[in-house]
C-alpha cells in the first residue's frame, strides 16, 4: 500500500509537472505579451518630454499693430523702423517643384531681404543650397543651423515656406512693427494637435532671431531634438519643430488682425472664396480673408503671378488706403 | 465708403439694387430725395467706409465723370452670373441696368422681348441702347455696355474718360481688326459710348444708315460708329498698357498661355504684349471671369501691402490728384 501511494504520489507530481510546464509556456507568452505592449504603449507616448512644464497652454493669440499706435510714431522713426527689419526667407523645395520653384523666384521672393532655396537635391537650373536629403524634417534642421551659422548677425527674422506659399513681405514686416526679436517669437497658422500647439509649415513659419538662437542650441541635444522623432509613426516637420521649441520655451502663436482674422493662411484665395460663396453668400469678399494677409498656400505657379499682379500693381483709381503702400520695385523688375 | 452707400441708394432709387436698410433708418425720408443732393446723404452714412481709405479723388470723379452701366444678361444666367456683376463691380457705376429677354422684378431684370443666343446680340444691344437713351439719357455721360462675366473697375474707367468730353462723339473699348478700318471694340471686353455716340446710334436706326440684322454685335456695332462718323480713342495707359482686356489676368500675364495660333494674336490692334507688360495697373475690364469677380475684388480692394512709411504715401496721393483731375 505504501508503494501504491508512492506510486500515486508520482504519477501526481509528475502530472502536475506536466501541467506546469505547459502553463510556463503559456505563462511566457503572457509575460512577453504585457512586456511588448508595455514598450509599444510606452514609445508611443515619446512625442512631448514637457512634463516638466506646469502650465498648460491655450490657444495662442498674436495681434496685428492697431492705426493708433503707428499714428503716434514719426516719420523719422519709420524710415529707421522700416530699415530694423531684415528679413531672411527660407524656400525648402524638392525637385518636382520646379515649376512652383521659378514661380516663386520670380515673384515674391524679390521682397525678403534676402531669399535662398535649400533643395533635397542639386538642381541645374536653379541655384540652391543642397542639403542632400528628402526628408523634410532634416530639410528643415539643416536649413535653419545653415541660416543661422551664416545669417545669426545680419538678419533678425527667419520666414520659412514651402514652394506653394505666396507671401506679402510688407505685411510680414508690417505685422511684426511692434514685436521686439530678441524675444522668442515663433508665428504663423496654428494647428493644435492633442497638447501640441505647432505652426503648420503651409501658411509660413516666422521665427525671431532669440527663437533662432535657442532653436540651434537643440539642434545638436538629440533627447529633446532628434533628428528621427516618433519611433514608430513619422511625425510631419512642423510639429518636430514645435515640440523642439518647446524644450527651449518658445511656443507657436496663432496671428491674427484687429478682426481676429488669421493673417496667415493654408489656403489659396481662390478656395476661400468657393467656401464663402457656399457658406455666406451675401457676404462673400467680407467674409473672405484678412486685408493684411502675409501668405496663401496652394497656388499654381501661373497664380503666383496673378498675386504678384493683384497685390502690387492692379488697383482702383482714386482708392488710396493711408496705410498702403508706394513699393518701389527692385532694379529691372518688370513684374512688381 | 460714403460713394458706395451713395451707389446704393441710387440703384434703390432706380430698382435695379440691393437695398440696405441700415444705411437709411436715420432718414425715413431718405428715398424721396432726388439725385440731386448727394452732400446730404453723404454725411449721414459712412457704414461701409474701411476708415483706411481716403475717398476724395473717387467721390470727385464720381460726380464728375457719370457711368450708366448695363449688363447683358439672360434669365438662366442670373443665379450664375449676373448675381455676381451685383455684387461686386455693379455698385460702383452711377447707375446699373441688368438687361435680359425677359423682365424679372425680383433681381430685377429689364426686358427686351427678345429670343435669347448669339444670334439676338445685336438686337439685343440695341433695344437696350434705344431704351436707355428715352429714359436715361440726360442721366449719365458715359455709357458702357458689359456682359455678365465681364468685370470692370469702374473708378479706372472714371479716370481714362475723365480726360475726354461726352459731348464728343467717341468711344472705347479694346480695339480690334480687321473688318473696321478704324477698328472696332472687343464685346466681352465691354465699350463704351459718350452721350453723343449714343444719339447718333440712335438716330442711326431711325434714318437706316445702319442695319439691325447681323449676328456679330461688337463687330456689327463697330461698322455702324464708323458710318456715322463716331470715332475710337485709344485706351491704354500712358506707359501704353491695354486697360480693356478679353480675358482674365492669368490669359494675359502668363507668357505662352495663349497659344500663337489662337485667334487674339491677330484681332488685336495694338501689338499683343503677354506677361507683365500686357496689363495696366488701372486696367478697366477683364473678361470670362467668373467665379474670379470675388478673387479680383478683394485683391483690388482688399488686400494691400501695407507700410509705416505714410508720408511717402501722402506725398505721392497729391501729385496723383494734380495729374489726373486736369482739364477734361
Amino acid at each position: 500500500m505504501e508503494i501504491e501511494y508512492l506510486f500515486n504520489l508520482k504519477s501526481f507530481v509528475m502530472a502536475r509537472g506536466k501541467m506546469l510546464s505547459e502553463s510556463s509556456s503559456f505563462l511566457k507568452g503572457v509575460m512577453l505579451g504585457s512586456i511588448f505592449y508595455a514598450l509599444i504603449t510606452t514609445l508611443g507616448h515619446i512625442r512631448i518630454g514637457h512634463r516638466n512644464r506646469t502650465h498648460h497652454h491655450e490657444h495662442h493669440h498674436l495681434q496685428a499693430p492697431n492705426k493708433e499706435d503707428i499714428s503716434k510714431i514719426s516719420a523719422a522713426e519709420r524710415m529707421e523702423l522700416s530699415k530694423s527689419f531684415r528679413v531672411y526667407c527660407i524656400v525648402l523645395v524638392k525637385p518636382k517643384d520646379v515649376s512652383l520653384w521659378a514661380a516663386v523666384k520670380e515673384t515674391w521672393t524679390k521682397h525678403c531681404d534676402k531669399a535662398e532655396f535649400f533643395s533635397s537635391e542639386n538642381v541645374k537650373v536653379f541655384e540652391s543650397i543642397n542639403v542632400d536629403t528628402d526628408d523634410m524634417w532634416l530639410m528643415m534642421r539643416k536649413a535653419y543651423k545653415y541660416a543661422f551659422d551664416k545669417y545669426k548677425e545680419q538678419y533678425n527674422w527667419f520666414f520659412l515656406a514651402r514652394p506653394s506659399t505666396f507671401a506679402v513681405i510688407e505685411n510680414l514686416k508690417y505685422f511684426l512693427l511692434k514685436k521686439d526679436p530678441s524675444q522668442p517669437f515663433y508665428l504663423g497658422h496654428t494647428v493644435k494637435s492633442g497638447d501640441l500647439e505647432y505652426v503648420s509649415v503651409d501658411g509660413g513659419i516666422v521665427l525671431s532671431i532669440e527663437s533662432m538662437k535657442r532653436l540651434n542650441s537643440l539642434l545638436s541635444v538629440p533627447e529633446k531634438c532628434p533628428e528621427q522623432g516618433g519611433m514608430i509613426w513619422k511625425i510631419s516637420e512642423d510639429k518636430q519643430l514645435a515640440v523642439c521649441l518647446k524644450y527651449a520655451g518658445v511656443f507657436a502663436e496663432n496671428a491674427e488682425d484687429a478682426d481676429r482674422k488669421d493673417v496667415f493662411n493654408t489656403k489659396s484665395v481662390g478656395l476661400f472664396i468657393k467656401e464663402a460663396m457656399s457658406n455666406h453668400p451675401n457676404q462673400v469678399v467680407e467674409g473672405c480673408c484678412s486685408n493684411m494677409a502675409v501668405t496663401f498656400n496652394g497656388l499654381t505657379p501661373n497664380q503666383m503671378h496673378v498675386m504678384m499682379y493683384g497685390v502690387y500693381r492692379l488697383r482702383a483709381f482714386g482708392h488710396v488706403f493711408n496705410d498702403a503702400l508706394v513699393f518701389l520695385p527692385p532694379n529691372g523688375s518688370d513684374n512688381d | 465708403m460714403a460713394s458706395k452707400s451713395w451707389l446704393n441708394f441710387l440703384t434703390f432709387l432706380c430698382g435695379s439694387g440691393d437695398t440696405q436698410p441700415n444705411l437709411h433708418h436715420n432718414d425715413p425720408h431718405a428715398r424721396h430725395l432726388d439725385d440731386n443732393e448727394p452732400s446730404h446723404l453723404k454725411e449721414q452714412v459712412n457704414f461701409n467706409a474701411d476708415s483706411n481709405e481716403n475717398m476724395d479723388i473717387a467721390e470727385n470723379l464720381y460726380q464728375k465723370v457719370k457711368i450708366l452701366c448695363w449688363v447683358m444678361t439672360s434669365s438662366q444666367n442670373l443665379e450664375k452670373k449676373a448675381k455676381h456683376v451685383k455684387a461686386t463691380w455693379a455698385q460702383y457705376c452711377n447707375k446699373v441696368l441688368f438687361m435680359s429677354s425677359e423682365e424679372n422684378q425680383d433681381f430685377p431684370t429689364m426686358g427686351l422681348k427678345t429670343k435669347e443666343g448669339r444670334e439676338q446680340l445685336y438686337w439685343k444691344t440695341i433695344k437696350t441702347f434705344q431704351y436707355v437713351h428715352d429714359h436715361y439719357l440726360e442721366d449719365a455721360d458715359w455709357f458702357l455696355k458689359a456682359d455678365d462675366d465681364t468685370y470692370v473697375i469702374v473708378d479706372n474707367l472714371r479716370r481714362l474718360l475723365s480726360r475726354y468730353n461726352p459731348e464728343q462723339p467717341i468711344y472705347f473699348g479694346r480695339r480690334s481688326k480687321p473688318y473696321v478700318k478704324q477698328s472696332y471694340m472687343n464685346g466681352g471686353a465691354g465699350y463704351v459710348l459718350s452721350k453723343e455716340a449714343l444719339r447718333r446710334f440712335i438716330d442711326a436706326f431711325k434714318t437706316e444708315k445702319c442695319t439691325h440684322s447681323s449676328s456679330i454685335e461688337d463687330l456689327a456695332l463697330g461698322r455702324c460708329m464708323e458710318i456715322i462718323n463716331v470715332e475710337v480713342r485709344d485706351s491704354r495707359d500712358t506707359t501704353g498698357k491695354e486697360t480693356f482686356h478679353p480675358f482674365v489676368p492669368e490669359h494675359h500675364l502668363i507668357k505662352g498661355y495663349l497659344p500663337k495660333t489662337f485667334w487674339y494674336w491677330n484681332y488685336n490692334y495694338y501689338p499683343p504684349v503677354e506677361g507683365p507688360g500686357c496689363c495696366s495697373d488701372i486696367a478697366v475690364s477683364f473678361h470670362y471671369v467668373n467665379p474670379t469677380m470675388y478673387e479680383l475684388e478683394y485683391l483690388i480692394y482688399h488686400l494691400r501691402p501695407y507700410d509705416i512709411l505714410k508720408e511717402i504715401n501722402q506725398a505721392n496721393k497729391n501729385e496723383d490728384t494734380k495729374v489726373k483731375l486736369g482739364n477734361p
